[in-house]
């Protein structure tokens, strides 16, 4: 199905049971531990040998030898892989480092052997007995003293924002020096870990040629095209599985060295081989958020309209990598005739930079946001009513453009009445309550919108039950939950009649998971799919498909009804097809909004911040499931509290490395850190996303976040901060005396 | 995980002669830091010595009016208790201020004495590091050192004692009691048990080879108000930046140890005299000779603002 034209009316809008918080239905399975995970899957090869990785001690230099004498005599063991074994591997289509073979090492922790044993523990302990001789070479680990040489690099983040490598309109510069009221700053962020609670994993086995690997992974085509590519094998010859992911947040949108090297241990031990990565491997081995450094500069007229914006960004990654797209928000966010956009690139030899829960957006509000909250100050306006002046319904840089949806002006309304946001004392520091300082912020909130093509198969059984099979992933987003709603809406069934199978790469291909595409679009896939076989049900059944109501198990047409399994016959009814989208995306700018509002306490002796409740209120389209879509949310935010507060990868950068590389060095929020978390989401329906004319909102809830807490920090404080994380030790020198 | 041979401890002096007799024995207790420490090979016990089956796990009142805490007393278990809940606050309320209930469910006295160090490159068996192989070098030095020490350290270690129940323990001026292979025991004042780097910081105590820690005791009660502020990053399960245990008295008096800035717990006699004359002063006389990296400076200015809220708290 072809969607290029704006949705009418079609039988999800009957929303009888999307539309309604439903329960997830992989809860159960998920609380009583019996969704297993890649590497709990005990049972679907025999005779499993557990593989264990090692990883680079050098960020950059060469592996020179390697002893392996001690290790392939310990007990247990069964095969060892090195990476003088082979030439470097070829690189996936969407990988920028390399992930295995040959002697140069590129980063630290990249993979240089995999050893497989019968035990994991005999793994572990033979994988210590490997000797090492490198040649170590000097490395570019950081990023400020790097700045200067980085060049200007367009990107695609190919999750939904991207930019130019300089983009302007009008006349920046000039409107800029002309502009009464000014604001130039620079910001930064850190280097952030996905830090999912399952980390990478993998089990493989080789039938002949054929290799089936049952893994985590949030792309299913993607992982199976690159890991063909990896290993010079023809695609058509690889399976992928990962019906459950532990979590992803981007991390696992690409196939990393979990799947390579369980593919070439299993092929060393002629056996299947689980391996997953260590804590250490998945802040060092695999992939991250990347550090920027962002200017920002704002010029208004005195009634706070912005006249000239500026916008540009400096990140690094290995060569051949990406910048990180964080001025891609501010193209679209607020008017203002003359603009301009600058991304710049440089080489660095730490780990790779890549794609982490709503990239570019993500770190771009958490600076520009600030910046409006700066400038309204200077103005000596509220900062929800600078906003909402400078709102604009078109594409700034087109403005023939317009926004499919635009309601972030309608967000920072009802949030700021719901938050309560008048009690606001607009004079920094002045609210104390005991021993902490009060504050309130707020943020916008933005992200696009990204529409994917997205397949999906549909059986009908003589029972009238209707199962789904896409490969589509979960990543804990409920997946599994809105794809049933939509089959059991189209087919006029109920939710228990609909069995959901995915992330088999034997089923249609899918959007998958990534940019806050996948709900709404792999939803899309299965709507077309259905629409099909709601057809080929009418045809069987002797009905006018165009006439048919599918309702309660029943296909009525005029005075006539028949059981919807009755269309099954013995074999069943299949149909399958996909979404694709036409030029909608171009005529139209889709995008989310939030309106996110932060209150929090600081101790006004030790400079702890702590959250006290946060509010978004969100503009997403249809909400296909207000109970998960929520879920998604407040996840969300609760990461914009470990962005603000928090996280951060600390560069080693003599050594090269992030030296932080377990759960307890690197800090992510705990439930005390998190407070009352409230979701709102606007009534809104949007016809030129799709035919379920829903959104993304999974990474809106993030977008934002992190300003509106530094906001706050600044409204209860009086000291304003402009590198994250927001830690106590860049204002403790700042706070007021302690009597 | 290194292979090793295993048993039960059966009592305490047998623990001791076991552990004298099988070179590279190690006691295990709750295991919350030495199971993750072998898994990373940094412990590489040959002989595992379980003392969980030891009936050390009372807390008895002392003739003289303290307490006598068996080392196997959980974590937990210590916090709760209402003779230390009304006359140690400090010590309970240091404990609840540890890991996760979780943990300390399993985290035992002993044991929690003893925990090793959570300075990262101490963990990352790829880099060099005096604690972990004497000689190598210590990689944190120059590199990554927010939460190292300021004060005590020394060319070959700058890494802290991560404990907050051994900071409320120096404060109350704890005794540990041990047993030796020889079956002789000892009393070891806490302010000697933890030693500072110098030129050793694989040695972290004045524990001898084989030695079991079988008690620690309390003197009878201080009375005063009592505190125990501990300084992170996060709202729970995070280690200290900052940490301090007081017990004040109503004329101002008191004392106090600091956690999180030193490789034992920190206290300074002496300084107490400027309790009363305000935080200001007493705190640069606790930290006179303070050597802090770039990176963890701020730790002197917090420790200095968290002392002068406390001492707040103390005369409201
Ligand atoms: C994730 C995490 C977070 C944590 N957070 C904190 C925190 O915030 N604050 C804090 O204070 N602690 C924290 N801890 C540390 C925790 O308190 C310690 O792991 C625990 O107290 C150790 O006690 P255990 O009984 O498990 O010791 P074990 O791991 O069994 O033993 C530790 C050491 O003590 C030795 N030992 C044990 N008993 C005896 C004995 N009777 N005589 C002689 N030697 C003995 C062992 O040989 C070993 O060397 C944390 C730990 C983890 C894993
Ligand atoms: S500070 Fe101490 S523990 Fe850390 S690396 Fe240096 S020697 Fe090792």
């Amino acid at each position: 199905m072809k969607f290029d034209t704006p949705a009418t009316n079609n039988p999800i809008d009957q929303l009888k049971i999307v539309g309604k918080p439903v329960d997830r239905i992989d809860g159960p399975r998920k609380t009583t531990g019996t969704a297993p995970y890649a590497y709990e899957r005990h049972d679907v090869a025999p005779n499993q040998a557990y593989g264990y990785v090692l990883g680079s001690g050098i960020a950059k230099g060469r592996v020179t030898a390697m002893d392996t004498a001690a290790a392939r005599a310990a007990p247990g063991v069964v095969a060892i892989v090195t990476t003088l074994d082979m030439p470097r591997l070829e690189k996936g289509a969407m990988n920028t480092a390399w992930l295995f073979g040959g002697p140069d090492i590129q980063h630290y922790h990249q993979v240089i052997a995999v050893v497989v044993a019968e035990t994991f523990e005999q793994a572990r302990d033979a994988t210590a007995m490997i000797r090492v001789s490198y040649a170590r070479e000097p490395g570019r680990f950081d990023l400020a003293a790097e700045a200067p040489n980085a060049q200007l690099a367009a990107a695609d983040s190919g999750e939904g924002s991207g930019a130019a490598h300089e983009e302007r309109t009008g006349d920046f510069e000039g409107a800029f020096a002309q502009a009464p009221v000014t604001l130039d700053a620079t910001y930064t962020t850190p280097d952030e870990s996905h830090a999912m609670m399952e980390p990478h994993s993998s089990i493989a086995a080789w039938e002949g040629d054929k290799l089936t690997v049952w893994t985590s992974n949030q792309m299913i085509a993607w992982g199976k095209r690159d890991l063909a590519k990896t290993l010079g094998i023809p695609a058509e010859n690889v399976r992928l599985d990962s019906p459950y992911v532990g979590g992803g947040f981007g991390g696992k949108l690409f196939l990393r060295a979990d799947a390579v090297l369980a593919a070439l241990g299993a092929r060393a031990a002629r056996r299947p081989v689980k391996l997953a990565l260590t804590r250490p491997l998945v802040a060092n081995n695999t992939t991250h958020r990347p550090a920027t450094i962002q200017r920002v500069r704002i010029g208004a007229e005195r009634d706070g309209r912005i006249t000239a914006i500026a916008h540009e960004s400096t990140s690094g990654d290995l060569p051949d990598g990406k910048p990180e797209t964080a001025v891609s928000q501010t193209k679209l966010l607020y008017a203002g005739a003359n603009r301009l956009t600058a991304m710049r690139l440089a080489v660095l030899d730490l780990p790779e930079g890549n794609a982490m829960r709503a990239p570019g957006e993500a770190p771009g509000l958490m600076v520009i946001e600030i910046a409006m909250d700066e400038m309204a100050e200077k103005l000596g306006m509220d900062p929800v009513e600078f906003r909402i002046v400078n709102d604009t319904q078109v594409d700034p840089e087109h403005p023939q453009r317009p926004f499919s949806q635009r309601q972030l002006i309608q967000c920072l309304r009802q949030g700021a009445e719901r938050f309560g946001w008048s009690r606001r004392n607009a004079t920094p520091g002045r609210r104390r309550e005991g021993n902490w300082l009060v504050g309130m912020g707020v943020a916008a909130g933005f992200r696009n919108n990204l529409v994917m093509k997205s397949g999906a198969r549909v059986r009908l059984d003589g029972s009238g039950g209707v199962t789904v099979e896409t490969d589509m992933t979960d990543i804990g987003t409920g997946s599994y939950t809105v794809i049933a709603q939509t089959a059991a809406e189209m087919m006029g069934v109920a939710l228990e009649k609909v069995t959901v199978r995915l992330g088999d790469s034997s089923f249609p291909v899918s959007a998958g998971s990534g940019g806050q595409w996948g709900g709404n679009s792999s939803t899309a896939g299965v709507y077309a799919a259905c629409v099909k076989l709601r057809e080929a049900v009418a045809q069987r059944l002797g009905f006018n498909s165009a006439e048919a109501e599918f309702t309660d198990g029943q296909v009525r047409a005029g005075n006539r009804s028949a059981p919807l399994g009755q269309a099954a016959g013995a074999d069943g009814l299949v149909a399958e097809d996909h979404i694709e989208y036409g030029d909608l995306g171009e005529r139209f700018q889709q995008s989310t909004f939030a309106g996110h509002f932060v209150e929090v306490a600081v101790d006004v002796a030790t400079g702890e911040t702590r959250v006290r409740r946060m509010l978004a209120v969100c503009a997403a389209g249809r909400i296909l499931n207000p109970k998960s879509a929520r879920s998604q949310v407040i996840g969300a935010m609760t990461m914009g509290v470990g962005a603000a507060l928090m996280e951060e990868l600390a560069v080693d950068k003599r050594h090269g490395f992030f030296v932080n590389h377990d759960l307890a060095g690197y800090e992510v929020p705990v439930h005390a850190d998190i407070p009352h978390q409230e979701v709102i989401f606007l009534d809104e329906v949007d016809p030129i996303s799709s035919p379920m004319k829903a959104k993304g909102v999974g990474e809106l809830g993030l977008c934002g976040v992190g300003a509106a807490i530094a906001n706050a920090m600044y409204n209860a404080t009086g000291v304003r901060l402009r590198d994250y994380p927001m830690t106590l030790d860049k204002m403790i020198d700042r706070l007021p005396e302690v009597a | 995980m290194k292979p090793f041979t295993y048993e039960r401890a059966r009592s305490p002096a047998e623990a001791a002669a076991a552990a004298a007799r099988q070179p590279g024995a190690k006691f295990i207790a709750g295991g919350t830091n030495l199971l993750d420490l072998m898994k990373l090979q940094i412990e590489a016990p040959a002989h595992l010595i379980d003392v969980n089956g030891l009936a050390l796990d009372k807390i008895e009142p002392m003739p003289e009016g303290g307490l006598r805490i068996g080392a196997l007393v959980r974590n937990t278990d210590l916090a709760a208790d209402q003779r230390v809940r009304r006359d140690y606050g400090v010590l309970s309320r240091a404990l609840l201020a540890g890991a996760s209930g979780q943990l300390r469910n399993k985290a035992t006295t002993a044991g929690n004495l003893l925990q090793r160090t959570r300075c990262p490159y101490f963990y990352d068996t790829a880099q060099p590091c005096n604690k972990r192989q004497p000689g190598s070098g210590c990689s944190a030095i120059g590199g990554v050192t927010r939460q190292h020490a300021v004060i005590g350290s020394s060319e070959a270690c700058i890494a802290t004692h991560p404990s907050d129940m051994a900071i409320a323990m120096r404060a109350l001026d704890a005794v540990v009691e041990t047993v030796k292979a020889d079956g002789a025991t000892r009393r070891i004042p806490i302010a000697e048990f933890h030693r500072l780097p110098g030129e050793t910081p694989h040695i972290e105590t004045s524990l001898e080879a084989g030695e079991f820690i079988t008690a620690v005791t309390l003197s009878p009660p201080l009375g005063g108000r009592q505190f125990y502020r501990k300084v992170r990053d996060r709202a729970s399960y995070a280690f200290a930046l900052v940490s301090v245990a007081a017990v004040m008295q109503r004329d101002g008096t008191g004392r106090v140890a600091l956690g999180g800035v030193a490789h034992k717990p920190w206290r300074v006699e002496a300084a107490e005299a400027e309790l009363p004359r305000g935080a200001k002063p007493a705190m640069a006389a606790i930290l006179d000779g303070a050597r802090p990296t770039d990176d963890n400076a701020f730790k002197v200015t917090l420790a200095e603002r968290t002392l002068a809220s406390v001492l707040a708290e103390a005369r409201g």
